[in-house]
């Protein structure tokens, strides 16, 4: 494979969770290649492995053996501290249900991780603003979650996801608690992201519709990639 | 300021809980520093008690009397400089729950040897000079609208009979650390009347209190006057008039332990409800602490949301607490004056309220904390939805 424009590369991955004495296995030596600037989609049936190798690739989960490099850094043998250091500055979440603070304000909410850097309050007003007017929701930063809809919400998870200029977003089903309309805006949103500010996107989906807007999908099924064939869209 | 802002806002998600939870708070707190108030009021004879005054009472029981003869002999024993005596009266005024302290009292050296008790001269004198005068502490007379001439009637009970007395003085404490709901008059007066009605328990008295010329010692002149006696009809026993205080509080010790216990159980019970306030916030925000957590925030950061709610719910009710300790002390120390005469917030208790809410804080948030610094951020996100 080559690795010149690769911004993740998954080596022999391999996961199983553990239930009493019972052993089972999510990933089975997976090995996979995302590059820079690509908008990956992964589908799969429910307990296919989607979600723990998100997990995984963005660092909130621990692999029972294989390597996963992202931007050259091998992030298996990152100890907690330094794997909540490298998520905060190289990895953006969407999650389904959008995960806000109920009791912080739309601004307050992109501000959090920026709360960790050593940006002023100034540059972090700076930066927060730029990530609502990305998400086009300047005209709300004042609002809490409960007062915004769900779109409204999602969005302002996806400010929140950017806020940091990440080297990755992860979302984990980002249009599954959301009307056709709403999740079709996200899904522009984020491929905008991708081609005016060349992220790169993993996705996981149930939706065909959502991994259509994908350059690439990739199938999950018993923990085993490609199970089916690859669609290139 | 984010943190705070945070913390400030979680605490409030709630509102219900949260009140319930700080007014449970400062219930407890309340009580708790009214109860270690009944024991510092307890121990405040102990505290106002002087080194240079001993008590010398008869060594089987302080029940059992001393003769009137050992009062010259007292006075010659090396180091003493002054020698005073009474006997307590225990009479009733009107009705037994009128209680207050009552003593017969050789009143013109005792006024000396207690120079805390503040009487204007010329009550003073018009008390010393009429056999039938007695003086009442200020609280006592305020308490029973009193006033300089009365006559007062108190009924004995030791003492058999109905006994007039005209108040001649009222005196107040030098600091309000004195006890100013007493009331004494000439111990001259009842040993007059007991010549007449019951001679066999004329020229007897309760306890000597003798002045020490030095404090430093007491301990030597204390058993001076128990030599002086040794073999005697009526052996004494003399201690320090602090250690005769702590004998009167070692009766009733148990009632004291009981109070302190009470005291911490109160304590415990409430860290109990605040506990179980926070493990319920705590595993409501699972969620959202594994958010924190996957957005690049540590364990520190996460423990130090759950501790600082507990701390902001906890020393709010204290501060409460705290502040209506004092209005609920004055109601206390006003109704209960005659079994509490000195009763005082002292600050070591004001110390123990705080200290009992940091304690409270920190253990209820203690166990909501290590479980969201180790949960993992997989399952703490599953929880959501």
């Amino acid at each position: 494979m080559n690795s010149e424009n690769n911004i993740v590369e998954i080596r022999n991955l391999s996961k199983s969770y553990h239930r009493g004495s019972l052993i089972l296995p999510v990933l089975n030596n997976i090995s996979l290649d995302i590059k820079e600037g690509e908008f990956l989609a992964l589908m799969g049936p429910s307990g296919s492995g989607k979600t723990t190798l998100l997990n995984l690739i963005a660092g909130i989960d621990k692999a029972d053996s294989g390597s996963i490099k992202v931007k050259s850094v091998e992030i298996t043998t990152l100890s907690e501290s330094e794997l909540a250091e490298w998520r905060a500055s190289n990895v953006g979440f969407i999650f389904q249900f959008y995960n806000l603070i109920p009791v912080l304000t739309a601004f307050e909410n992109v501000e959090l991780p920026l709360l960790l850097s050593k940006l002023s309050k100034k540059e972090r007003r700076e930066h927060v603003e730029m990530a609502l007017k990305v998400v086009n929701l300047s005209d709300r930063m004042d609002h809490r979650p409960g007062q915004l809809s769900g779109g409204q919400q999602q969005r302002v998870a996806i400010a929140r996801a950017i806020v940091t200029d990440p080297a990755i977003l992860v979302a984990d089903e980002p249009t599954g608690d959301l009307d056709r309309t709403s999740a079709e805006d996200i899904l522009n949103l984020m491929e905008q992201l991708v081609v005016e500010l060349n992220k790169t996107i993993i996705m996981v989906t149930h939706d065909p519709r959502a991994a259509k807007k994908a350059h690439h999908i990739k199938f999950l099924d018993k923990g085993i990639l490609n199970a089916r064939p690859q669609i290139d869209l | 300021m984010h943190v705070l802002k945070l913390i400030f806002r979680n605490s409030l998600r709630h509102k219900l809980r949260t009140i319930l939870t700080v007014l449970g708070v400062t219930i407890a707190i309340l009580s708790f520093g009214l109860l270690r108030t009944v024991i510092s009021a307890w121990y405040a004879g102990v505290e106002a008690s002087s080194a240079s005054r001993l008590v010398t009472r008869n060594a089987v029981s302080l029940v059992f009397p001393l003769p009137l003869s050992y009062k010259e002999k007292i006075r010659q024993i090396e180091g003493v400089k002054s020698v005073s005596y009474g006997s307590w009266f225990g009479g009733i005024y009107i009705d037994e729950k009128n209680f207050f302290a009552n003593y017969a009292l050789e009143a013109e050296h005792y006024l000396d040897i207690y120079p805390e008790f503040i009487i204007p001269p010329e009550q003073k004198a018009a008390f010393l000079h009429d056999r039938k005068a007695a003086v009442a502490g200020k609280k006592l007379a305020d308490k029973y609208g009193w006033k300089i001439g009365d006559i007062i009637t108190l009924r004995g009970t030791i003492y058999p009979g109905n006994w007039e007395f005209v108040l001649k003085a009222i005196y107040k404490g030098r600091d309000n650390t004195v006890d100013e709901t007493a009331f004494f008059f000439h111990w001259a007066y009842l040993n007059e009347m007991m010549k007449k009605i019951a001679p066999q328990r004329a020229d007897q008295v309760g306890w000597y209190m003798v002045e020490v010329k030095n404090p430093e010692q007491a301990a030597e002149v204390a058993v001076r006057i128990d030599q002086t006696f040794k073999n005697s009809l009526a052996e004494t026993l003399t201690e320090t008039e602090k250690a005769f205080q702590l004998g009167f509080i070692s009766m009733t010790e148990a009632i004291v332990i009981a109070i302190k216990l009470v005291s911490f159980v109160v304590i415990l019970i409430i860290m109990a409800v605040v506990a179980n306030t926070m493990a319920m916030t705590a595993r409501e925000r699972i969620g959202e602490y594994a958010v924190f957590k996957t957005l690049g925030f540590g364990g520190f950061h996460v423990s130090g949301l759950i501790f600082g709610e507990s701390m902001f719910i906890t020393m709010t009710g204290t501060v409460l607490g705290i502040l209506l300790t004092f209005p609920a002390a004055k109601i206390f120390a006003s109704e209960l004056s005659t079994y509490f005469p000195i009763f005082i917030i002292e600050p070591e208790t004001l110390y123990m309220d705080v200290a009992a809410g940091l304690v409270v804080a920190l253990m209820a948030g203690l166990f909501p904390a290590w479980r969201a610094i180790n949960i993992r951020i997989a399952d703490g996100l599953r929880r959501i939805g």
